[in-house]
């Protein structure tokens, strides 16, 4: 990937919506950049913005003033090159297709009969076995587990080679286990790729994080150094619990730091 | 059972013939288009869809003895309205984001009262529970005709586009960030619902229709994990259940469509069950 050019991936500027004409504005005034490589967690009360922001980032929403800037491109253009993972449970659980076929979906174009060639089938696979799930490839996707489902759905993110990566809710519903199993996931990834996740959990505030991006309304991004429970207090307009993660179980790779 | 054979062979029965090979030629189509309403949830999409289409019946009626417009037959006129209803329904879902189930609920019922409404005004007779209830003396070979155009429509597609299909299908959102010209599909996948509901009409009725467009998919949804052999298998059911009610209703004199759909009813409920038992793995 071509990640070291610092250069912006998601610009934000001036932004406001609202969902019908003459409504509270969801989203007032929000500025905020998220550069090449970074990593940032779009944390907030229910109700406080995180998904509208995210389908305005998708391109599924329209802003009603200001701009959103993925890559320099309206996100409807930079679409391919954004890999994006949903909530599992928005999905049919009883869709009759096996995790293989789930994850080549990645790989899906618009072209005259849009069949798969060898090297879609290659790339998915890579990707499935980066998320370890090369042993379910031919298991049926509503068999599997919620870790395991969000493992074929970041696994299928992969497969369309992203540049940017946005996971959304990736910890919600699944059991301790597979969420730790999570966070060394999100470090693989780290580096590779602009790596944006929306959490409800304050919990998911690791120091794995550039940036924590605090959306109620208005914008307001803190480096998740400087995060403290009184920020957190500030966001959510009443006292809360700000647990930090220290994965003292996972090591890191590449950096030599030890956890 | 020897009886029956012999005498659906029977010359005077081609009425009999001819609704057991429209229902062999809807087989694929029931397994296609069924599958797909199936796993996308449009199934009272698709019931509203069939209650306007006796809206349209009605007005075609209405507009060809009154106004005198030969062209307008009752046929045209159900294709229309279910065209018309289940795009406006798209339409509303894809642009204006109101409540899905209000509005097939009211274009459900408005369907249906401006239908009943026209044909009062219409003179002469109209067989009007023929369409709510089928009935398989309306079979033309124009019928046959349309269903062989309609299994083309539908299965050239499906096969073609197979992997956009299955893609939209699983995950709208993510198919249109791939590039996947989803709305389109949708609208088409409509406009194919309505036209394979006109055509299994005159096998049991408006009110029944929904039933056979869902059964068969959703009992081959118990044991299958590819969109592909759901639809394989949901075609295999829906001949089962068109045939084995078609003969069975001729055998004990009963009207054809319930028999259909309670067959189809009974082995969806026994589906439910084992399929809980075969574990698809």
């Amino acid at each position: 990937m071509s990640c070291c050019c610092h250069a912006p991936v998601v610009e934000v500027e001036g932004l406001t919506f609202s969902y019908r004409k003459g409504d509270a504005p969801t989203l007032e005034d929000v500025n905020f950049t998220i550069k090449c490589g970074e990593s940032g967690c779009i944390v907030g009360p229910n109700g406080g913005g995180k998904s509208t922001l995210l389908k305005l980032m998708l391109g599924l929403l329209t802003p009603d003033k200001g701009s959103v800037k993925i890559f320099g491109l309206t996100p409807d253009a930079a679409a391919r090159s954004i890999g994006y993972m949903p909530q599992y449970h928005q999905l049919d659980a009883a869709f009759p297709a096996t995790v293989l076929e789930v994850a080549l979906m990645g790989r899906a174009r618009k072209n005259l009969f849009g069949r798969y060639s060898k090297d879609d089938l290659e790339k998915t696979r890579s990707a499935l076995a980066e998320m370890g799930c090369s042993g379910i490839e031919k298991r049926s996707f509503s068999t599997l587990s919620g870790g395991q489902r969000q493992r074929v759905l970041i696994a299928r993110a992969l497969a369309s080679e992203p540049e940017l990566l946005l996971l959304d809710e990736p910890t919600a519903n699944i059991d301790p286990g597979a969420e730790e199993q999570f966070y060394a996931t999100l470090e693989l990834l780290k580096g590779r790729m602009t790596v944006l996740t929306v959490s409800h959990d304050l919990g998911f505030v690791s120091r794995e994080t550039d940036h924590i991006i605090c959306v109620n309304r208005k914008v307001s991004v803190h480096n998740s150094g400087n995060f403290t429970s009184e920020t957190a207090d500030e966001v959510y307009h009443h006292k809360v619990n700000l647990i930090r993660h220290e994965h003292s179980c996972f090591c890191h790779c590449g950096d030599g730091e030890e956890k | 059972m020897f009886d029956i054979i012999h005498k659906i062979f029977a010359p005077e029965l081609a009425f009999l013939r001819n609704a057991i090979l429209l229902g062999i030629l809807a087989g694929p189509i029931l397994g296609v288009i069924g599958s797909m309403v199936v796993t996308r949830r449009i199934s009272s999409l698709a019931g509203a869809s069939a209650h306007t289409a006796l809206g349209g019946v009605g007005i075609a009626l209405f507009l060809q003895r009154v106004c005198g417009i030969a062209w307008c037959s009752g046929e045209l006129g159900a294709v229309a309205g279910a065209v018309a209803a289940a795009l406006l329904v798209g339409l509303v879902n894809i642009y204006a984001k109101e409540r899905e189930d209000t509005v097939i609920a009211v274009v459900w019922a408005l369907g249906m009262a401006v239908g009943l409404l026209f044909l009062d005004y219409t003179p002469g007779y109209v067989d009007w529970q023929g369409y709510l209830f089928g009935n398989i003396l309306l079979i033309s070979p124009q019928s046959i005709k349309m269903t062989i155009l309609l299994d083309a429509l539908v299965l050239v597609p499906a096969f073609i586009f197979y992997n956009s299909v299955l893609a939209t299908t699983f995950d709208p959102v993510f198919s249109r960030l791939r590039g996947l010209p989803v709305n389109l599909i949708y609208l088409l996948l409509l406009v194919l619902t309505a036209l394979t509901i006109v055509l299994l009409i005159n096998i049991v009725g408006i009110i029944l229709v929904i039933a056979l467009l869902t059964l068969p998919a959703a009992s081959a949804g118990c044991f299958t994990k590819h969109l592909w052999s759901m639809m394989l298998c949901a075609t295999l059911l829906s001949w089962i259940f068109v045939i084995g009610g078609l003969v069975a209703s001729f055998g004990f004199n009963l009207p054809s469509g319930p028999v259909i759909v309670v067959i189809a009813g009974v082995v969806y409920l026994l589906s439910l069950c084992t399929g809980k038992f075969i574990k698809k793995n």
